[in-house]
């Protein structure tokens, strides 16, 4: 572990990416610190642009909330949601690839059809739907993305996993009589897992992605203040202020620009011979 | 001959995905608040209590869940997707009047990425710098990070409201009443910030693929013989490379299509375009659930009925798969 951690900081644009990721998250994590009214407040007059007055260095929107106040505040659902989907939906892939792989037979046929026809339903009106009918709240939309982005995952360590069965160092541990259970772990899931903690890094993009999305189309949690929402309010006065909705996306694009990079960098790390 | 029973056996393939789909849309169905009445009624108590319990008896509320579900099975295989009260008409009925204009902008949208993005990667590919190989990779990741509603509203900032080019949304001009190809060129106008807003990120994504796949099979054997041979430039370039590196586009295609139609929800959205999208929209809007459910069962036939095509794509492209 520490001889990776090492490595990534070798790696200036992962090292880069990860120190931004960081930043943004203590911001996150210390907003009520930072700023004396929460995101929703009416601090000042409405359509002060970025610049124009110094105690709102990105302006205010339509009815005078502060956008810099908003921009931390909705990083913390962003983070949150990337983080925890992500997590979810590997640990789910995870399992249902092990599983897949590794028993074979009727197992596995299930687990594919149950596979395929998740990735059939198209992802974003699937995601749609589930919030609409549990109700948006940061936890209904965390559930609705780790519904639907598992597939991928699965579908990897399936392949790694019936791959590594066959394995010779497999069946020299089968031969010792160590027990399946220990074989999985340690012998196939170690070994299998480094494409998957890959693709969880940009399922971490896609998820900030879709919760935008979301929150953008209007099935975001009410309660809090999130990027995508921004982008949904500031539409509607397009025509005279597109900062209010310019700059929450610059925010999206930035963070998951991060998030790429970071994978990518991981990606060089575990797979150092892969030809680029 | 070999092709026709292909597809009858892929089209046979399918009926189970097909069942699964309308399976998974009873769970959900029945997951939402209130039972099937209260969801196609729609909460806004816009049906009377004495159509409430008609329609209770219709579904047969007070049945077994399996009873239930083959009564929906029923319905559905009927076409039969229930009744929008919001929107006063059949569910069936909305989502077909919807569907042209999205086939329209998603159709549109793949010709335009794949036509851009085969010339992109081919041109990258054959110049070999490092840097075309630089910016097809950060064009791709660029992609991948911006999401499409803000790219469509950046662009209404910049072509309509700044530079008054274009219209801001909507398919065609209300007012103007054009026919012809004044019709045509109207409708073409209000296409291309739909179209350019969807269609960057598979720009960047069959770019990238097409200057790989062109990499790898410039330098294959069967090519050098070609060229060894005296085969004209151009032949070589259709015939060998381009028929490779379509192989991977088509692959990425035939699994991209879901989250194409994905991406059209929102940029109808953002752009008024009156297709299905919009339609999801409008049904989230008004909480009407039992037309979402529709939309969402009518997009995965889509994507199957694509995934078919692109099944057939791959098989006409490359001989040694073998069609059965």
């Amino acid at each position: 572990m520490t001889t990776l951690l090492r490595k990534l900081a070798g790696d200036r644009a992962a090292l880069f990416a990860l120190l931004c990721l960081a930043a943004v998250a203590v911001l996150a994590v210390t907003a009520p610190l930072l700023f004396a009214h929460d995101a929703f407040a009416m601090v000042g007059a409405p359509f002060t642009w970025p610049g124009a007055d110094r105690h709102h260095p990105l302006g205010t929107d339509v009815v005078g909330r502060d956008i810099l106040t908003g921009i931390v505040y909705g990083a913390r659902v962003s983070l949150l949601v990337g983080l925890v989907a992500a997590s979810l939906s590997t640990l789910i892939g995870i399992v249902v690839g092990l599983a897949a792989g590794y028993f074979g037979g009727w197992v596995d046929h299930a687990l594919m059809r149950l596979t395929e026809l998740f990735q059939t339903m198209p992802p974003l009106v699937f995601v749609v739907t589930i919030v609409a009918i549990l109700q948006p709240s940061t936890a209904s939309i965390v559930a609705a993305i780790t519904v639907t982005s598992w597939t991928q995952t699965a579908r990897l360590i399936r392949a790694e996993t019936m791959r590594l069965r066959k394995s010779e160092f497999v069946l020299a541990a089968w031969t010792l009589g160590l027990p399946p259970r220990q074989i999985v772990l340690r012998h196939v899931l170690l070994n299998a897992i480094s494409p998957a903690i890959v693709t969880g890094t940009l399922l971490a993009g896609s998820a900030i992605l879709t919760e935008a999305a979301l929150s953008f189309l209007g099935l975001g949690d009410p309660n809090v203040m999130s990027w995508g929402s921004m982008v949904g309010a500031g539409r509607q006065v397009l025509r005279t202020a597109w900062y209010i909705t310019a700059i929450p996306g610059c925010a999206i694009v930035l963070t998951v620009l991060a998030i790429v990079a970071l994978g990518n960098g991981i990606d060089r790390l575990l797979n150092p011979r892969a030809r680029r | 001959m070999r092709h026709a029973r292909y597809i009858v056996s892929r089209l046979l393939q399918v009926v189970p995905v097909a069942l699964l789909i309308i399976l998974a849309n009873f769970f959900l169905l029945r997951l939402a608040p209130g039972d099937l009445a209260d969801v196609m009624a729609g909460e806004a108590g816009a049906a009377t209590p004495e159509f409430m319990s008609a329609l209770r008896s219709h579904f047969g509320s007070d049945l077994p869940v399996w009873q239930q579900l083959l009564h929906y099975y029923g319905r559905v295989m009927t076409g039969d997707l229930g009744y929008s009260f919001r929107n006063g008409s059949e569910v069936t009925t909305l989502i077909l009047s919807r569907l042209p204009s999205t086939l329209l902008l998603v159709g549109t949208t793949l010709l335009v990425a794949l036509a851009t993005g085969l010339a992109a990667g081919w041109f990258t590919a054959v110049t070999r710098r490092r840097w075309a190989a630089r910016l097809v990779s950060m064009a791709t990741t660029a992609g991948f990070a911006t999401p499409l509603f803000w790219v469509g509203l950046m662009l209404i900032v910049v072509f309509s409201i700044e530079l008054k080019w274009l219209p801001t949304g909507g398919i065609e001009d209300l007012d103007a009443d054009y026919e012809g190809w004044r019709h045509l060129l109207d409708v073409a106008r209000h296409m291309v910030m739909p179209v350019l807003t969807l269609s960057i990120f598979y720009v960047a994504i069959y770019a990238r693929l097409t200057h790989v796949a062109v990499l790898d099979v410039l330098d294959a054997d069967h090519v050098r013989t070609a060229r060894a041979k005296g085969l004209p430039a151009g032949r070589i370039a259709r015939m060998h490379v381009l028929r490779n590196a379509l192989l991977p586009v088509v692959t990425i295609t035939g699994m991209q299509v879901g989250a194409l139609i994905g991406g059209s929800v929102v940029v109808e959205t953002v752009f008024a375009w009156p297709g299905m999208g919009r339609l999801a929209f409008d049904a989230v809007m008004q909480r009407d659930l039992n037309l979402l459910l529709g939309i969402l069962l009518c997009t995965s036939l889509l994507v199957i009925l694509v995934n078919i095509a692109t099944d057939i794509a791959y098989a006409a492209l490359d001989p040694r798969i073998e069609l059965q």
